[in-house]
C-alpha cells in the first residue's frame, strides 16, 4: 500500500517492484497466448479427423437415403452410373482384398526376411548400406510404381503367364508388395533390435545357431512389433490407389482371381474423380460411401492390430 | 600357490589374455578348474571376472573386435576351447551358462527347458517330457511349476525365473556350468535357494561362479580365485583364501579395506 | 535320451550352419531384389525416355502430339503446390510438435491428440482427397485450385512433420531446458532460443521427407479434381492477364496440374508414343523425390555423427 510512496522516493534507477510485476504480467500473457497458439496447431490434427468423419458420413447419409444398406453390402454388381444402377460394394471390396492379398504375400515374407537378416545376421556395414536403399525404395512415388507395374512388370509376367491380360490385380499386387517391403522391413527390424541382447546370449549359450535364435527367441520376443508392422502393411495395401488405377484396370469385377483386371475401392474413386460428376449427384455421393467403407476397413485392421499388440505385449 | 590334495582337472587356463579391441582385459591368467567342484571368482567390479567367465563358452565371439590369446584346455579330451578350429557352438553345447539377470525366453516354461534339447535336434515327445521334468527337479523348481508347464515363463517371479534358467542349462547335461553373478538381481530368500541348489549341483557338474559377494563365495565354493585389474592375484582352497590369504591385495579386499 | 556323442553334435551343428547360410543367401537375395527394382525402374525410364530429355520437354505445355508435349505446367504446378504445402504444414507441424513435447500436460486432451496423430498416419491418402473435396473445394469454395491441393497435401504430411519434430526435441537432454529455465527464461524463450535451434536439423529432415512424400502424391489431388490437361501457367503476380493485372496471390486460386498427374495421364493413354513421355516425366519426378530423400538421409547421417551432448 505504500508502494507509491516508495516509488516516489526511488532514486536508484532500478525498476520498481510494481513495474517489474507489470512486465512479468505482460510476459505471462504473452506466454499464455503462445501456448494457446501452439495448442491450436496441435488441434488441427483432431480437426482433420473430425473433418474426415464429417465429410464421409454426411455424404454417405445422403447416399444411403437412396440405396439400402443391405443392397449395398449384398448386391453383386457395381454400376452406379448406368440407368439400371447397382451399388454392390462387394465388387470393389473383392478387388481391394485380392490385390492386397497378393501384395502381402510378397511384402510380409520379404520384409520379415530382410528384417531378420539385417537385425541378426548382417554386420553393421551391410546394415548401414541397406537401410538407405530401403528408404529410397519406400520413397518412390506410387504413380511411378504404377507405371512400372503396367509397362515393365506386366509384360514380363505375360512371358511366364501368357494368359495374363494387360491389366491385372496380380501385376499391381506384386508391385504393391515391393512397395510395402521397406515399411515392414524397417519397422520389424526396429522391433527385433529392441529385443535385449541378454535374450540372445541366453540362446547362444545353449548352443543355438543364428537362425534358430532368430526364429525361436528373437521373433517371438518381438512379435507385437512385427504384428504392428504387418498391420501397417495391410493399411498401405488397402489404401493404395495409383498402382491399381494404372495397372489393374478400372472396370468393376466381382472376382477372387488375381489374374483378372478389377476395380478396387480406391481406383473407383479415382475413376469418378477423373470424370465430371456434378456436386450432390448420386454418383458424387458414391465415392464418399466408398471412402467410408475404405476407412472402416483400415480402422478394422488397426483395431485388430491394437488388440494383437495388447495380447502379445513384450515381456522381456 | 599351494594346493595339497589335487582332484582331477576339468579345465585349465594357460597364459590367457583377452582384448576388447585394443583394451587388454585379461592379463596372462593361469588357473585350474577342478572336476565336480565349485570355483568362485571374486574381485572388485571391472576386475575382469565376468570377462574371464565368458571366455569359457566363447560368448565374446558374438561381438566384433574381441580377441583371445593363450589357451583354455578342457578335459578329459584336452581340447583348447579358444582355438579358432574349435566351433564355439560345440563349446556352448558342452558348457552351460546362467546369467546375471534371469533371461527366460518369451516361451512357455516347458519350451524354455526343452530349448537346448530342441537345438540338439531332439523331437521325441516322451524323451523331451522326461528330460524337462528331470531338469526342473534338478533346478529345484519342479514342485512350483509342474501344474503350469505351459504358461509363459516370463510370468514367474525373479527367483523362479533364475532357477528355471538353471534348469534350462541343466537339461542338456553340461560338463561345466558357468554362473555369472546369478543372485545379484534376487532377494535374500531367492538367493538362499540358488546357493543351496549350487551346493546340490556340484555332485553332478563342475561349477564356475562369478560373485561380488564374498560371503556367498565362502558359503558355496571349494576353490576361490581373486582377480584384480584383469590379473589373477591368488587362487586356492576357499578356506585358505578367506582365512589366510598369502597376497596383501587379497587380504585387503577380503577384509573390506578396498573394493 | 543319452547324451549325444561328439559326432552327433557336430552333425547337428553342421545342419544348423547350413540353414544359417541358406537363410543368409535368401536374405541377401531379398535385399538385392529391392535394389534391382530401384535400378530396373530408373534404367527403364532413362532408356525409354531418353528421347525426351531436351530443354523443350521442360518448356513445353502438354500436347496431343506426344513428341511436342512437355511438362512445363506440371513442374511449375508441383513447385507451387509444394510452396503452399510447406507454408501451411511446416509452421503447423512444428508448433504442434513443440506443444506436445514442451507444453502439453498429461491429460485427456493430450491423449486424444496423440492417438489421433498416430491414427491419421494410417489413413489412406485418397481419404484426404475426399476430405478436401468436401471441405476445401465445396465448403470453403477454394475450387480445384493450387490452394486446395497445397492444403490437402499439408494435412497429409502433418503427422510426418509432427512426429519428426517430437523426436528431434526429445533428443535434447533435459539439462539444456533446466539450464535455460534456471537463468529465468520463460518456457517460450527456452523454446525460441534453445529447443528450436537445436532440433532444427531433425525437423528439417522430417520436413524434407514429408515434402518428398507430398510431391509424389497423386490420388488426393486427382480426387479434388485437378485437371489433367493444362496449357497455361498460373498468373505471375503484377503481370497483365486478359482480365487485368494479376494480384500477388491470384496464382493460388488458379487451376493446375502436377507431375504425378501428368505421368498418370500419359501412362493411361493407349498410344505407346506417350509411354516415352511418361518414362521421361517419371524419371524427372523420381529425380526430384530421390534427391530430396537423399538430402534427408544425408542430413540425418551427419546429425548422428556430429551431435554429442
Amino acid at each position: 500500500m505504500n508502494s507509491h510512496a516508495m516509488s516516489a522516493n526511488n532514486t536508484s534507477g532500478l525498476p520498481q517492484v510494481s513495474d517489474r510485476l507489470a512486465y512479468n504480467a505482460m510476459r505471462h500473457w504473452k506466454e499464455r497466448l503462445i501456448e494457446a497458439l501452439l495448442l491450436a496447431a496441435a488441434a488441427v490434427s483432431v480437426l482433420t479427423t473430425l473433418g474426415i468423419v464429417y465429410v464421409l458420413v454426411s455424404e454417405s447419409v445422403s447416399f444411403f437415403a437412396h440405396v439400402g444398406i443391405v443392397d449395398f453390402l449384398t448386391d453383386t454388381q457395381w454400376t452406379p452410373l448406368f440407368d439400371d444402377a447397382h451399388f454392390g460394394i462387394m465388387v470393389l471390396i473383392s478387388g481391394t482384398l485380392v490385390s492386397s492379398g497378393v501384395a502381402l504375400l510378397v511384402a510380409i515374407p520379404m520384409g520379415t526376411i530382410i528384417a531378420i537378416y539385417l537385425s541378426e545376421f548382417a554386420d553393421s556395414r551391410v546394415r548401414e548400406a541397406a537401410k538407405p536403399i530401403l528408404e529410397l525404395l519406400g520413397g518412390i512415388p506410387t504413380i511411378v510404381f504404377g507405371y512400372f507395374a503396367l509397362l515393365v512388370v506386366t509384360p514380363i509376367l505375360q512371358v511366364i503367364l501368357p494368359s495374363l491380360p494387360g491389366f491385372s490385380l496380380l501385376s499391381a499386387g506384386l508391385v504393391m508388395g515391393i512397395m510395402i517391403v521397406p515399411y515392414i522391413a524397417s519397422l520389424s527390424e526396429d522391433a527385433m533390435r529392441a529385443v535385449p541382447m541378454s535374450m540372445r546370449e541366453g540362446a547362444y549359450a545353449m548352443g543355438s545357431t543364428k537362425l534358430y535364435t532368430a526364429i525361436h527367441v528373437v521373433v517371438p520376443a518381438a512379435i507385437s512389433g512385427l504384428a504392428a508392422s504387418y498391420i501397417l502393411g495391410i493399411s498401405r495395401a488397402v489404401g493404395e490407389t495409383m498402382i491399381l488405377a494404372v495397372a489393374a484396370g478400372m472396370q468393376p469385377n466381382l472376382t477372387w482371381n488375381p489374374m483378372e483386371p478389377a476395380a478396387t475401392i480406391t481406383s473407383y474413386i479415382v475413376q469418378v474423380a477423373l470424370g465430371d460428376l456434378p456436386h450432390g449427384s448420386i454418383g458424387y455421393q458414391t465415392i464418399f460411401a466408398a471412402g467410408l467403407t475404405l476407412l472402416l476397413i483400415t480402422l478394422l485392421f488397426n483395431i485388430l492390430g491394437q488388440w494383437l499388440r495388447a495380447k502379445y505385449r513384450e515381456a522381456y | 600357490m599351494q594346493i595339497h590334495d589335487t582332484p582331477q582337472l576339468k579345465a585349465e587356463a594357460r597364459n590367457l589374455n583377452f582384448y576388447y579391441g585394443e583394451a587388454k582385459a585379461l592379463k596372462n591368467i593361469n588357473m585350474p578348474i577342478y572336476d565336480k567342484k565349485v570355483t568362485a571368482l571374486i574381485g572388485p567390479s571391472g576386475c575382469g571376472k565376468s570377462t574371464y567367465l565368458r571366455s569359457f563358452n566363447r560368448m565374446h565371439d558374438l561381438y566384433p573386435g574381441n580377441r583371445y590369446e593363450g589357451e583354455i584346455r578342457f578335459f578329459p579330451d584336452n581340447t583348447n576351447l579358444l582355438s579358432p578350429d574349435v566351433d564355439p557352438i560345440e563349446v556352448r553345447m558342452r558348457i552351460g551358462m546362467v546369467f546375471q539377470k534371469p533371461n527366460p525366453f518369451p516361451k512357455t516354461i516347458y519350451e524354455n527347458v526343452a530349448y537346448g534339447l530342441r537345438v540338439r535336434g531332439e523331437t521325441n515327445k516322451r524323451a523331451l517330457d522326461d528330460k524337462v521334468e528331470q531338469a526342473l527337479r534338478g533346478g529345484a523348481i519342479w514342485d512350483e511349476v509342474k501344474d503350469r508347464l505351459h504358461e509363459l515363463a516370463t510370468n514367474l517371479s525373479g527367483g523362479q525365473q533364475q532357477r528355471l534358467c538353471i534348469a534350462r542349462a541343466l537339461a542338456t547335461d553340461p560338463e561345466l556350468l558357468l554362473f555369472d553373478e546369478p543372485t545379484s538381481a534376487l532377494d535374500p530368500i531367492a538367493t538362499g535357494a540358488i546357493e543351496e541348489l549350487v551346493h546340490e549341483l556340484k555332485k553332478r557338474v563342475t561349477i564356475l561362479i562369478v560373485t561380488h559377494n564374498m560371503q556367498q563365495a565362502a558359503r558355496v565354493s571349494d576353490y576361490t580365485a581373486y582377480m584384480y585389474l584383469g590379473e589373477m592375484i591368488e587362487f586356492g582352497k576357499t578356506d585358505q583364501i578367506f582365512i589366510k590369504p598369502s597376497d596383501k591385495r587379497t587380504e585387503d579386499y577380503i577384509t573390506g579395506r578396498m573394493g | 535320451m543319452k547324451p549325444l556323442t561328439t559326432e552327433q553334435i557336430r552333425r547337428v551343428i553342421a545342419r544348423g550352419k547350413f540353414k544359417d547360410n541358406l537363410f543368409k543367401a535368401i536374405g541377401v537375395f531379398c535385399l538385392a531384389l529391392a535394389l534391382v527394382v530401384i535400378v530396373a525402374l530408373i534404367a527403364d525410364m532413362v532408356i525409354k525416355g531418353s528421347d525426351r530429355f531436351t530443354l523443350d520437354f521442360f518448356l513445353n505445355f502438354a500436347s496431343r502430339r506426344a513428341t511436342q508435349a512437355g511438362i512445363l505446367s506440371a513442374w511449375v504446378g508441383s513447385l507451387l503446390v509444394m510452396l503452399v504445402t510447406a507454408l501451411a504444414a511446416v509452421p503447423l507441424g512444428v508448433a504442434a510438435g513443440l506443444y506436445l513435447e514442451e507444453y502439453a500436460k498429461r491429460n485427456w486432451l493430450t491423449n486424444v491428440i496423440e492417438i489421433n496423430i498416430t491414427n491419421l498416419a494410417a489413413v489412406p491418402s485418397i481419404v484426404y482427397g475426399l476430405l478436401a473435396l468436401g471441405i476445401f473445394v465445396y465448403q470453403f469454395g477454394f475450387g480445384q485450385s493450387i490452394l486446395s491441393a497445397g492444403l490437402t497435401l499439408a494435412l497429409l504430411i502433418l503427422p510426418i512433420i509432427i512426429v519428426s519434430t517430437r523426436e528431434a526435441i526429445r533428443a535434447i537432454p533435459a539439462m539444456i531446458r533446466e539450464g535455460s529455465m534456471a537463468v529465468g527464461a520463460t518456457r517460450w524463450q527456452t523454446c525460441r532460443y534453445h529447443i528450436l535451434p537445436y532440433s532444427m536439423p531433425g525437423i528439417l529432415t522430417g520436413v524434407i521427407i514429408g515434402l518428398a512424400r507430398a510431391i509424389g502424391e497423386t490420388a488426393p489431388i486427382i480426387t479434388i479434381g485437378a485437371l489433367t490437361f493444362i496449357a497455361f501457367l498460373p498468373p505471375v503476380p503484377f503481370t497483365e492477364t486478359g482480365t487485368g493485372t494479376a494480384g500477388l496471390f491470384d496464382w493460388v486460386m488458379s487451376p493446375f496440374t502436377v507431375m504425378p498427374i501428368q505421368i498418370f495421364n500419359w501412362t493411361s493413354r493407349p498410344d505407346p508414343a506417350f509411354e516415352v513421355n511418361a518414362a521421361a516425366a517419371g524419371f524427372v519426378l523420381m529425380a526430384m523425390v530421390l534427391s530430396m530423400n537423399a538430402v534427408a538421409i544425408y542430413l540425418r547421417y551427419k546429425m548422428r555423427k556430429n551431435i554429442k551432448w
